[in-house]
């Protein structure tokens, strides 16, 4: 960092993270469920890595894994997480299209903000409808 | 170009890595609804094949990078007091770190 920067850093910012207190059009809402979604996926690693741990180990921890999708606080857990894979999955490739140059235009990134936020709550019914 | 400041190379890393995530995640979803392991032995067989073992200590190591970019930037978002962001970039890296060596020893030693 030189010198430069660091004068033009020193200078206070506009800084304002009170999501509750800010106003948010459908693409904000894309993002910071984005972010939120980030953070519950990355929650979900070890627990997701200990189940396949545990599938693998042998037929026993492979029944385990089975028997536990069978109970409705795991299967809600694991509609949670679909939808919330499913949302930053989308919220992602909106992202690498608007990196590339399509979509960025106002009205279609509305469309495309909307489109993400209900398509990732339609996979999540989708897997309702499979695991409830 | 000085990457501290640019941020280029986190952003690249973001990216290479959703991408290879986005064709692993389709490509396991087509075998889960074609041919869906039924039992132990076709899914121990089916993880343990060679290129699926492989694909997937990929997908891990692109998942734990994507999630140390990720999360990294919402802590330097939220977290402020030196101390208490540094402590809470330390227990991140290391809980990932901790998380891969479980990955390789789950996909690579092997159960036999």
């Amino acid at each position: 960092m030189c010198i430069g920067d660091m004068a033009e850093s020193k200078k206070p910012r506009p800084v304002f993270f009170n999501l509750a207190q800010i106003q948010m059009p459908v693409g904000a809402l894309t993002s910071i469920t984005h972010r939120v979604t980030g953070i519950l996926l990355a929650l979900g690693i070890p627990f997701g890595v200990y189940l396949l741990d545990l599938s693998l180990q042998g037929p026993q921890g492979y029944a385990q894994v089975i028997a536990w999708f069978d109970k409705f606080a795991f299967r809600l857990a694991a509609i949670v997480l679909v939808w919330a894979l499913a949302h930053h999955l989308l919220a992602g490739i909106r992202h690498l299209l608007s990196d590339i140059d399509i979509g960025s235009e106002l009205p279609a990134a509305r469309r495309s903000a909307w489109t993400v936020n209900l398509g990732g709550v339609a996979v999540a019914l989708l897997a309702a409808g499979v695991l409830l | 170009m000085r990457k501290a400041v640019t941020g280029l190379r986190a952003w690249l890393v973001q990216r290479i890595s959703a991408v290879y995530m986005l064709l692993f995640i389709l490509f396991s979803l087509f075998h889960f609804l074609l041919d869906p392991p039924h039992d132990y032995l076709a899914w121990h067989s089916w993880v343990k094949n060679h290129g699926v073992s492989i694909a997937t200590v990929v997908f891990f190591a692109a998942l734990l990078l994507h999630a140390w970019v990720g999360v990294r930037d919402v802590v330097m978002d939220y977290v402020h007091p030196l101390a208490l962001r540094v402590s809470a970039l330390a227990l991140l890296g290391f809980s990932l770190m901790a998380i891969a060596a479980w990955i390789v020893r789950i996909l690579l030693a092997g159960y036999g």
